[in-house]
């Protein structure tokens, strides 16, 4: 078989992880540097325009969604640590964008090549190894965009599975919403800490060592709400930390 | 109905601290959630099921106006009465019309939410008559001083057993009883007696079907056979968006209605109603109208929200919703909660009225994915946020927050030097374990939680700092 030709990738780490945790985004760089991947993070990167397209300032949006695809519309793939802004290329974009022909084009390119993380190690590289090691149990948190926008449900799973060491036990509804949704977190903040306070409960209950999500966000809201509880031993760790053993 | 969504915050406060709704909603997913999933694994292949039913639906909204015309049309042919209310109060204007041409005293009624829109039982007792609901969890509701619905199927979903047995003991004067069994031969009981003396029966229309003139009733508890036979008129009303073509569609549609609702695969009862009774003919009303309320569905017909018409009201958005588990439905504060509340009560109430509703969702599609017409609830509740954005009818600290937010992310250096400098202020408000437990500026998220603290570095300076040492490992 001739050896495949090497793919640009282009790295959107996303505001979140570029603010609140960078070991997510080395994760994802060093999951994704091997021989045939090159993998750029284009520096003017920012935000997908999420807050601004779910709060109802279309405008904005608008702006920053074009700023995202001219940004990375050069490379052959688009990943990122996270469901939620991956799922916003990929499923919204082209609704977003798509009133101006030539930008509609252009945001249908791109939605095709984009993936979050695990999809994009899974379906595309078909890795079978990697490089993390955890000795221990997990349970995995399916957050809302991977899961119903973008599919994501075997493919974190099994890459986990080949993590060293790791043992993967399910929590009661994992498929359910942490409560996070965005803005919605503080808006409605008494209603998103009750449905964190229900996914805590679950998480107890499956008595994981960690619990793993793919979306840095559900991340937040449920170690933020484990830890009011008094819950201090259940670690919170994103999927690709896990997997390249890399961890803040 | 009286609208009270604008005070949603501070309902849904009310109720996540309410215990025993608490214990009541807990059954949801017992009820509703699992009974569900066993009840769609049946079907050979719900997902093609799904999408005939959505192009039924939609195949009518496109052309309502024709296949309203027929329903009228045959409907009249079978010797019914078609009238058209453009708002909730015409409902009860015609209600009372008819209630007075046929010398009415006592209207049972079956369950209709379209009643709810136009309070139609506090106009039928303000005008001297008496009115008995007849479903049980409306009678429920009635008797206990006209309490609002929470939920589209079981609208007493949020009274535990105990509660209805104290209520029946004191308005029915009666030894309180313990067993469900008891509670249901006791309501009854009461309950028979009034359809036999009743003079009208008013029932709501899960279907009109066009091609045969029909209304098609959904029920499990038999009332709403009774209300529509025994007396001698029959008032059915309903939305115009209810009416189907032909009854091969109603056939498709009931495989998923009884399975989304209450994961059953057939209702107990399933009324078709066609015509007044013929001669010769034992059943069936003498006199029957029906009342199709527009109500604002026009004005949601010609809207981008315009695919909410398909709902067919099985209440599996909100029984599937993570905020409608925690809140149950009363905290919407108008007739439809959950999901597709969150649409139709802005739209039919005004978004002014009720703009919280569409942002009181985690967008998770836990509703999209089970709506049996695919209605796409998010997006939905997303083109309301743009409205109500647009119209500026939602905070101006949201809006500005958001807006300066876009603002900063469109100028690349202006973000870097900002976040920059922002995780390490937000560093210095950690604990020693790495937790912020208030932050000024974000109390609806610390009031609840903690804050993991950011790492105080951004990830671009340290890429930045990587990439200057030659580390491209």
């Amino acid at each position: 078989m001739a050896p495949r030709p090497r793919m640009r990738v282009g790295l959107f780490v996303t505001c979140l992880v570029d603010l609140m945790r960078p070991s997510i985004g080395f994760a994802a760089l060093k999951l994704l540097e091997r021989p045939d991947v090159e993998v750029v993070v284009p520096p003017s990167q920012t935000c997908c325009g999420q807050p601004a397209y779910n709060g109802g300032d279309r405008e904005n949006a608008i702006a920053l969604a074009r700023k995202l695809v001219a940004e990375f519309e050069g490379f052959d793939a688009i990943v990122a640590p996270s469901g939620s802004c991956a799922g916003m290329v990929r499923t919204h974009y082209v609704e977003l964008l798509g009133d101006d022909p030539a930008w509609r084009v252009r945001a249908e390119a791109l939605a095709a090549k984009t993936w979050e993380l695990t999809q994009f190690l899974a379906d595309v590289l078909d890795v079978d190894t990697v490089p993390g090691r955890f000795d221990g149990t997990v349970t995995y948190h399916d957050s809302c965009a991977g899961l119903r926008e973008l599919g994501v449900k075997a493919q974190p799973r099994a890459l986990l599975d080949k993590v060293a060491g790791l043992k993967l036990v399910e929590m009661p509804e994992c498929e359910t919403c942490c409560g996070f949704g965005g803005t919605f977190s503080v808006k409605f903040g008494e209603i998103s800490t009750r449905l964190a306070d229900d996914k805590c409960r679950h998480v107890e209950t499956a008595g994981a060592d960690a619990v793993v999500a793919g979306d840095l966000g559900c991340m937040l809201n449920i170690e933020g709400r484990l830890r009011r509880r008094g819950h201090a031993s259940t670690q919170v760790l994103h999927v690709a930390e896990v997997l390249a053993g890399e961890r803040s | 109905m009286q609208i009270a969504s604008m005070h949603f915050k501070a309902r849904a406060h009310d109720k996540l601290g309410d215990a025993q709704l608490q214990r009541n909603l807990s059954k949801i997913k017992g009820k509703f959630v699992n009974k569900r999933r066993s009840a769609i694994e049946e079907l050979d292949d719900f997902e093609a099921t799904r999408e005939a039913a959505r192009a039924i639906r939609q195949r009518v909204l496109d052309d309502l106006d024709v296949w309203l015309e027929i329903f009228e049309a045959n409907a009249r042919a079978r010797g019914a009465t078609v009238l058209w209310a453009a708002t909730p109060d015409d409902v009860n204007k015609l209600v009372l019309e008819i209630a007075f041409r046929h010398g009415a005293k006592r209207i049972v009624k079956s369950k209709s939410m379209v009643s709810e829109e136009s309070a139609l039982d506090l106009a039928i007792e303000g005008a001297g008559l008496e009115v008995v609901e007849t479903d049980l969890g409306e009678y429920i509701l009635q008797i206990n001083g006209y309490e609002p619905p929470s939920h589209l199927v079981g609208p007493a979903l949020h009274k535990s057993k105990e509660e209805v047995s104290q209520l029946f003991h004191r308005k029915h004067g009666t030894p309180r009883k313990e067993g469900i069994d008891e509670l249901c031969r006791e309501a009854r009981a009461v309950l028979r007696e009034k359809y036999l003396t009743a003079d009208i029966g008013i029932s709501g229309g899960n279907f009109f079907v066009a091609e045969s003139g029909s209304v098609v009733l959904v029920t499990n508890e038999g009332n709403a056979t009774l209300c529509t036979t025994l007396p001698k008129v029959h008032v059915a009303i309903s939305g115009i968006e209810k009416v189907v073509p032909t009854l091969e569609d109603v056939a498709t549609l009931m495989r998923l209605l009884p399975r989304s609702a209450t994961g059953q695969s057939i209702s107990n009862y399933v009324d078709v109603l066609t015509g007044t009774k013929g001669e010769g003919e034992h059943h069936g009303a003498e006199h029957m109208y029906f009342i199709l309320i527009d109500g604002g569905r026009t004005g949601v017909l010609a809207s981008d929200v315009a695919e909410a018409l398909r709902c067919i009201r099985c209440g599996a958005c909100m029984n599937h919703c993570p905020v409608y588990q925690a809140i149950g439905g009363q905290a919407y504060g108008w007739v439809y909660p959950g999901p597709i509340g969150s649409i139709l009560t802005p739209m039919y109430a005004g978004l002014e009225n009720a703009h919280d509703l569409p942002q009181a969702s985690t967008m998770c599609n836990q509703c999209g994915v089970v709506c049996p017409v695919k209605i796409p609830l998010p997006d939905l509740q997303r083109k309301l946020r743009d409205r109500a954005f647009a119209e500026e009818l939602r905070p101006w600290q949201e809006r500005t927050a958001l807006r300066a937010w876009a603002w900063v992310a469109h100028r690349p250096r202006l973000y870097a030097a900002l976040s920059k400098l922002g995780v390490r202020i937000l560093r210095l408000g950690a604990d020693r374990h790495r937790m912020i437990r208030r932050l000024p500026f974000g109390r609806g998220w610390t009031a609840g939680r903690d804050m993991p603290a950011p790492a105080g570095r951004t990830f671009r300076e340290l890429y930045a700092a990587r990439r200057a040492r030659g580390d491209r490992r």
